[in-house]
């Protein structure tokens, strides 16, 4: 049997405050494999996005574990995590997080930076990818210069630059008008189609259908997991 | 991630809020040049009363009176009548005292001068002719003062070149001229040549008379401001100073040496008081300077944690992106020292600028050590590094989830 790309076995998350503890996930068992395409639903509270935290090695598991590629997350230095959000996750946040006053090529650079990869090879991919996600002509705009749907796919270049392993999106259309969020899916789509795994949180049924497989949150705890 | 990269993004960032920036390295500015100019200052006045000491000559002894301590009463210092003529004729003539070659008993004092229709308020020094050969003076013209001027009381006057300046037009030669010092006629018969030097005493705002003509006519005293000895030799200073020193114990009947009336001095000493004098004040103005320079590196760290607290957002996503702890460290490290270094460098113009300034305005030499320029440029990366320390770790060390939440 190939190990899947991510094993999730009985993983809690508590969080302490004063004189209280929180506790957003408990008990979460869940395996990922590679080239697929999971939506994870659940309403606010529910602990979506603090497992997507952990997904992408943000943050670490109370108690349980998380092997990502076979590699025990929870057991990595700070140095180690970094190299992995690095090259192994592509974020997609909700709110583009893109550096103001920074061209999208050079926005798309930004991990290829701190991987090290040469300028001449830097500056070729990142020309790909922004040509992928149909930015080709927009290259030197700075974020403010361009709309919430190019932003977003700028980020979307951002998070391919290093062939990740998974491409995680929280909400990546949650700030996006409906037309350029069919756009941004449709490149989701295309994506998955090509071989990468995607993992996105929603609160939409309808763009939760994009996927193969959703994934139900509720309190913390797995509701419900069915293949489309 | 590549150094040049780091220091080409921390300029683009600091060019975002250029007022801050500005004002930021203006605290450094003003710190590291005034280190540089209080440092030059103190150097070039050390250095200026070095040399005045030693151009008087290096195998020169000074008796001068200091405060008697009679039965625990200390006198008043500077007011001490304590030396006479005798005191310095018998040096010369003791069988005791074999080391000295020439003494030479002075009288100083102050008076008003006026040449024609102009005035000046100078030293007058009561000499005698030995003066120039103990204090290593010679004339630009005319002749010094003889023997036979002590003896006849004559009204004489020898000048030194910045009083020739003050009192007459350039191009005229005062030797044979008259002046009246406090309302007598003298006559100047010549001009000495320049000892140069500004600072603490100005060795050429002098006139000299006869020792008698000061004391008798003038001044109306019969002791002395000091006598001025020259020794056989260098080597023989300790020997001189000891045997003039217990000549002139046994003459003032002092047994005990804590209560001598007098103080012996070599040019060695003056100049390690000098030195010690000049020292204590550049150190005070370095401390001064240094403070400011303290000042400029809190201004630095407020920045840069102004300037963390405002990149919090950025900070968390360079992280989610896989910037390692190290690299965030050095992008804020490398923005710091950009400020201070920058700061440093201004400083180091404006600060010799500002002593070249002084110079001119003060005829002495202008010299920057390079020592403190070096000093300047090290001092102002290490307060980047220093001050831009902790805000850069506590960047570091902001959690990626927290800070992308970070509103």
């Amino acid at each position: 049997m190939v190990e899947p790309l991510i094993r999730i076995s009985h993983l809690s998350k508590i969080y302490h405050t004063a004189d209280l503890q929180t506790t957003v996930l408990s008990d979460i068992s869940l395996t990922i494999n590679q080239g697929e395409f999971v939506a994870i639903m659940g309403p606010s509270g529910s602990g979506k996005s603090t497992l997507m935290h952990i997904l992408g090695a943000l943050d670490l598991p109370t108690s349980g574990t998380y092997l990502l590629a076979g590699r025990d997350v929870g057991r990595l230095s700070d140095d180690q995590l970094a190299d992995i959000r690095n090259r192994q996750i592509g974020f997609i946040f909700q709110a583009y997080n893109l550096l103001p006053r920074t061209s999208a090529l050079d926005n798309v650079r930004i991990p290829m930076d701190y991987a090290g990869i040469p300028d001449s090879d830097q500056i070729t991919k990142a020309k790909q990818l922004l040509e992928l996600v149909g930015l080709a002509d927009r290259l030197n705009y700075p974020p403010h210069k361009l709309s919430g749907g190019q932003q977003q796919r700028v980020a979307i270049a951002r998070s391919l630059s290093l062939d990740p392993a998974i491409l995680l999106a929280d909400e990546p259309t949650g700030n996006i008008a409906s037309a350029q969020a069919e756009e941004i899916m449709a490149i989701f789509k295309r994506l998955n189609h090509i071989g990468h795994t995607i993992i996105m949180i929603t609160h939409e049924q309808d763009l939760a259908e994009h996927a193969q497989r959703i994934i139900h949150l509720f309190d913390g705890r797995i509701i419900k997991d069915e293949i489309i | 991630m590549k150094l040049s990269k780091l220091i080409s993004s921390g300029f683009r960032n600091l060019a975002v809020n250029k007022m801050r920036t500005f004002l930021a390295i203006l605290g450094i500015v003003i710190g590291i040049g005034s280190v540089i100019a209080l440092i030059s200052l103190g150097e070039s006045s050390k250095r200026a009363v070095q040399s005045q000491i030693q151009s008087i000559g290096s195998n020169l002894l000074t008796v001068s009176p200091s405060s008697s301590q009679q039965e625990g009463v200390r006198g008043a210092a500077g007011g001490a009548t304590t030396l006479s003529n005798a005191d310095a004729a018998s040096i010369m003539q003791s069988a005791t005292v074999t080391t000295i070659k020439n003494v030479s008993p002075e009288y100083t004092g102050r008076a008003q001068v006026i040449a024609g229709r102009n005035n000046t308020n100078t030293q007058i020094v009561g000499v005698t002719p030995v003066y120039t050969e103990v204090r290593k003076i010679s004339l630009s013209s005319g002749s010094f003062i003889t023997a036979q001027h002590l003896t006849s009381l004559a009204k004489v006057a020898v000048l030194g070149p910045t009083v020739v300046e003050d009192l007459f037009d350039t191009g005229v030669d005062p030797v044979g001229q008259s002046l009246r010092i406090s309302g007598k006629t003298f006559q100047i018969i010549g001009v000495t040549v320049s000892k140069g030097g500004t600072g603490f005493q100005n060795q050429d705002d002098r006139i000299f008379i006869p020792l008698s003509t000061a004391q008798k006519q003038l001044f109306g005293v019969d002791y002395l401001s000091n006598i001025a000895l020259e020794a056989n030799s260098e080597s023989v200073m300790t020997l001189a100073q000891n045997q003039v020193g217990y000549l002139l114990l046994s003459r003032h009947k002092i047994s005990d040496v804590a209560n001598a009336d007098f103080r012996i001095m070599s040019q060695e000493d003056i100049l390690a008081t000098a030195s010690q004098i000049t020292g204590t004040f550049t150190n005070m103005l370095s401390g001064i300077a240094a403070i400011s320079l303290l000042v400029g590196g809190i201004g630095i760290m407020n920045i840069m944690l102004m300037s963390v607290t405002e990149r919090t957002r950025e900070i968390g996503l360079r992280k989610a992106l896989g910037a390692k702890k190290k690299v965030i460290i050095s992008q804020f490290l490398i923005e710091s020292i950009i400020l201070t270094f920058t700061g440093g460098i201004i400083g180091v113009f404006l600060g010799i600028g500002g002593f070249y300034l002084y110079t001119r305005l003060n005829n002495t030499t202008f010299a920057v050590s390079p020592y403190s320029v070096l000093l300047a440029f090290a001092v102002s990366a290490g307060i980047g590094v220093l001050f831009g320390w902790y805000p850069a770790q506590k960047a570091a060390n902001l959690q990626p989830i927290e800070a992308l939440r970070y509103e």
